[in-house]
């Protein structure tokens, strides 16, 4: 499924991360990353980022994530909620 | 050649803890009074003749107020001179215009216990030519009494100095408190300038005008205002409180807690709050300490007031509250960095600490710690006394939060061992505590008569691993850019220039 | 399971979630209501149940206050949460429609979820009418294990000053506690809001001891340790506790069957009390 509706989850304060959706610019999935951490742990953010959006049965976005130090089940949180706010 | 941690270096490798022979020094030095006052810095600066491949140091007292190696940095500069080597005891980020000097190639080296801002950041990227030599504070007084490092020009900012050149670091609109950094410099370096806004006769005099060559006077050496530096807040975070309060508790199971123990602690915002339960402790048992040291602060000269301890031995002032002590309390003592921890005097004050407690910005599952540099390899420390306060005392504790913004102290191989497992006792954090195994029996001890959470350091480090997931080690360049250097003069560990963002 | 401190954390701060289980309380409180923005409800609950799951909670008590019956949110949170098997729900401003309508949809979820044990009820009586028909409320579930007293929102309600004194929450508090006994469930106090003075907090948690609390919430981590001071048993408590179960021994090896102690009779309740603390020291590490 494809998003069509922007929206947004979670906020820059340290340990959390924003996650923006946008409609797709290109095809698939696309996932812009800025982090605190972003050398460690960068791919294992994306990873997680596009499993939970796959999980969701999404398909096309434009994923902006500004990324405070999240474990990954925060960054799961956070994505899972910016899909609903945008599907709904 | 990889050193007895395994650590690949250039030369003279680590090769773990050796007992030295004790060694005195003489001071020789004996400057014929003379016509010594200048009324221009520029103008001194010129009558020295510095030549290409000279050593110039300085003291950072004034930490991030301080103007004089930027003034007298400045005056070089404009000399045509190059490949100057710059032995300052600390540098701070007042200390920026250095910069543009590495990549002119007029300073290629430094030596430095402790860099942070943009200085540390350019050496990091590989802007100095030449070698950053990263040592303890012990170890410079050391280097410069052996003569391993010879001091050319020794710029000593004076906050109160008389025409024939008796300074104090007590006295005068930039006082400082203490000089304990610029004592070895001054009585070895081969010219000594002093450099102050103040003329007077000092009362306490620390550097003694047999040992210099110029007294400069200009307006300003600093402000004392830059003297209170960022680090000196006790932490109000309720998990670094905790910390605080499980440190205590390991602190009166070890047993050295009692009548005369002595007691220093680093100034991080976790290593505060110790000192603030030590204080509550003993006022509340009414133990009394012999000394503390430092670094000090305004909870140490609380400390010193409320008689917990008897004695203040100070190598540097990090607040105005103790700057202000150092006049009103005959009992805080001033010392000198050779004092403080030089490894060829039996008798410095390290060595006669029962507890320091300090930081980590990493640490492995060999007690190896870094203060160094931090996880994405960009320099942002040094010992400064880290590594000869961790030798010396009977109990050198390290705490801090176990992950902080998903990023876990412990690691497998720190970036930049600063100081060795060797001399690294406890790890206290806020998922567990980790004792080193050669204290098996107060592992005991507290495991039978404490609720403390004594693990295994493999076992906390796999509860950070947990939370965190695997990081991945963060690439760095071929080039090496410092050199970590212990107490004793061998190469712990090198630091490698990091790769561009 | 040990309940002398719970601990409110904000439900969508993961700075917060993340030293949950390291703070000290016995139980920890995630909060979806009061903490949470209107419109962060839905990425809190979301957020709460992943922490749920994802940290160790050994030992420590995980509730979860959901959103008043009155607002939009809880369907939507107990669907979200139940499935995360918490210790038990915090019900804001309970009453006993709340708190039936409440049970009927966790039926249903621990059903579909298939959980491994039934989640506990913590009522918060926090309104005029909450706290007059408490013994009803208390009646009307078998999962409620306690109820705490909520003076900032009940004193709102009311209409009243709050006092340091806590004059005005002085019925309130005697009538909430007298319910709990009743029906035998814990009783637990308001929290101190003065978060920085210790000594008021050490008062006000003698007083809810004295009147029969056995347990305080907390909105600070640093009021923990102080509350756990006054809910454990005195040396004296233990020692006089332990003196009376070695005399029913003893008593016991006799075949005497009442018997007395220091001059006064000993009978089946102090017995009782003298086991409780015994107990209670026991778990606290502070007698072996």
């Amino acid at each position: 499924m494809k998003i069509e509706k922007p929206a947004q989850a979670g906020t820059l304060e340290s340990n959390d991360i924003y996650v923006q959706l946008l409609p797709a610019e290109g095809e698939g999935i696309e996932i812009r990353l800025k982090s605190v951490v972003i050398k460690q742990f960068g791919n294992q953010i994306r990873k997680v980022a596009a499993q939970t959006l796959s999980e969701m049965g999404v398909t096309e976005c434009l994923c902006l994530l500004d990324d405070k130090g999240a474990l990954d089940y925060t960054i799961a949180a956070r994505v899972e909620s910016a899909v609903k706010r945008s599907l709904c | 050649m990889k050193n007895s941690l395994n650590r690949e270096v250039p030369f003279n490798p680590y090769q773990g803890i050796r007992t030295l022979e004790p060694r005195t020094f003489e001071v020789t030095k004996n400057v014929i009074s003379g016509n010594k006052y200048r009324e221009s810095l520029a103008e001194l600066i010129k009558e020295l003749n510095i030549k290409d491949g000279d050593a110039l140091s300085f003291h950072h007292h004034l930490r991030n107020g301080d103007y004089v190696l930027n003034m007298v940095m400045e005056e070089v500069a404009k000399l045509g001179v190059k490949n100057l080597k710059v032995i300052a005891s600390s540098l701070f980020a007042i200390h920026k215009p250095l910069v543009e000097l590495f990549e002119s190639g007029i300073v290629t080296e430094v030596y430095a216990a402790y860099m942070t801002g943009p200085v540390a950041k350019a050496i990091s990227e590989g802007k100095l030519k030449g070698m950053c030599m990263l040592h303890s504070h012990g170890y410079r007084a050391t280097m410069i009494q052996t003569g391993e490092v010879t001091v050319d020009f020794a710029f000593i900012a004076s906050p109160a100095c008389s025409m024939s050149g008796n300074v104090s670091g007590s006295e005068g609109p930039s006082n400082c408190g203490v000089l304990g950094y610029a004592i070895a410099d001054a009585q070895y370096a081969k010219k000594v300038i002093a450099v102050t806004d103040y003329i007077v006769e000092p009362k306490d005099v620390e550097i003694k005008a047999e040992w210099v060559d110029y007294v400069v006077k200009v307006d300003k050496i600093g402000d004392p205002k830059g003297i209170v530096s960022g680090t000196t807040q006790i932490t109000r975070d309720p998990v670094g409180l905790k910390i605080a309060k499980m440190t205590l508790e390991l602190m009166k199971g070890s047993g050295l807690l009692k009548d005369g123990f002595s007691f220093q602690t680093g100034a991080g915002g976790i290593s505060l709050a110790v000192a603030k339960d030590v204080f509550e402790y003993c006022k509340k048992e009414q133990i009394k300490g012999s000394f503390a040291s430092g670094g000090t602060t305004s909870y140490l000269v609380n400390m010193l007031e409320a008689g917990i301890f008897e004695f203040i031995y100070d190598v540097q002032c990090f607040e105005l509250d103790a700057v202000a002590s150092i006049s009103r309390n005959k009992n805080h003592k001033k010392m000198s960095a050779a004092q403080y921890a030089d490894i060829y005097n039996p008798d410095n004050i390290v060595n006669r600490l029962d507890f320091v407690i300090l930081g980590a910005t990493e640490m492995d599952t060999d007690f190896n710690v870094n203060v160094t540099t931090g996880t994405d390899g960009v320099i942002m420390g040094g010992s400064g006394g880290h590594s000869d306060t961790a030798a010396g005392a009977k109990m050198a504790i390290i705490v801090s939060k176990l992950v902080s913004s998903r990023i876990s102290v412990l690691t497998d191989k720190v970036t930049t061992i600063t100081t060795t497992g060797e001399t690294v006792d406890a790890l206290v954090t806020d998922r567990g505590i980790a004792i080193h195994p050669r204290h098996q029996a107060l592992i005991d001890h507290l495991k039978a008569t404490t609720k403390l959470p004594i693990v295994d350091i493999h076992d906390l480090y796999q509860m950070a691993l947990k939370l965190t997931g695997i990081p991945k080690r963060v690439e760095h360049e071929q080039r090496v850019v410092a050199l970590s250097q212990y107490r004793d003069g061998t190469l712990l560990d090198c630091v490698y220039q990091i790769k561009p963002e | 399971m040990l309940r002398r401190t719970s601990l409110f954390i904000p439900g969508n701060n993961p700075a917060m979630l993340l030293s949950a289980n390291i703070l000290g309380a016995d139980s920890v409180i995630f909060d979806l209501e009061d903490a949470v923005a209107l419109n962060q409800k839905d990425s809190a609950r979301m957020l709460v149940k992943k922490a749920i799951t994802t940290f160790d909670f050994i030992g420590i008590e995980v509730l979860v206050r959901i959103n008043p019956v009155s607002s939009p949110f809880w369907k939507d949170d107990l669907r979200e949460i139940i499935e995360a098997e918490p210790d038990g729900l915090v019900i804001p401003k309970a009453t006993k429609e709340d708190v039936i309508a409440i049970e009927a949809l966790i039926e249903e979820l621990e059903e579909k979820y298939n959980v491994s044990k039934k989640v506990s009820f913590l009522l918060i009586a926090e309104s005029a009418y909450g706290v007059e028909m408490i013994a009803e409320t208390l009646g009307c579930s078998k999962r409620i294990t306690g109820v705490l007293l909520g003076a900032e929102d009940l004193t709102a309600d009311m209409e009243v000053v709050r006092r340091v004194d806590g004059e005005e929450i002085d019925y309130a508090r005697k009538r909430v506690v007298m319910a709990c006994k009743a029906f035998r469930v814990q009783a637990m106090d308001t929290p101190y809001t003065d978060v920085d003075n210790f000594d008021g907090l050490l008062a006000d948690t003698e007083k809810a001891k004295a009147l029969g609390y056995t347990a305080k919430a907390v909105i600070n981590p640093r009021q923990i340790d102080y509350v756990h001071q006054v809910f454990a048993p005195t040396h004296d408590e233990i020692d006089y506790a332990l003196a009376i179960l070695q005399e029913k021994e003893r008593a016991f090896t006799e075949g005497i069957g009442v018997f007395s102690y220091q001059g006064k009779m000993v009978d089946q309740p102090i017995i009782l009390r003298a086991e409780k603390i015994v107990a209670m020291a026991r778990k606290l590490g502070l007698i072996t």
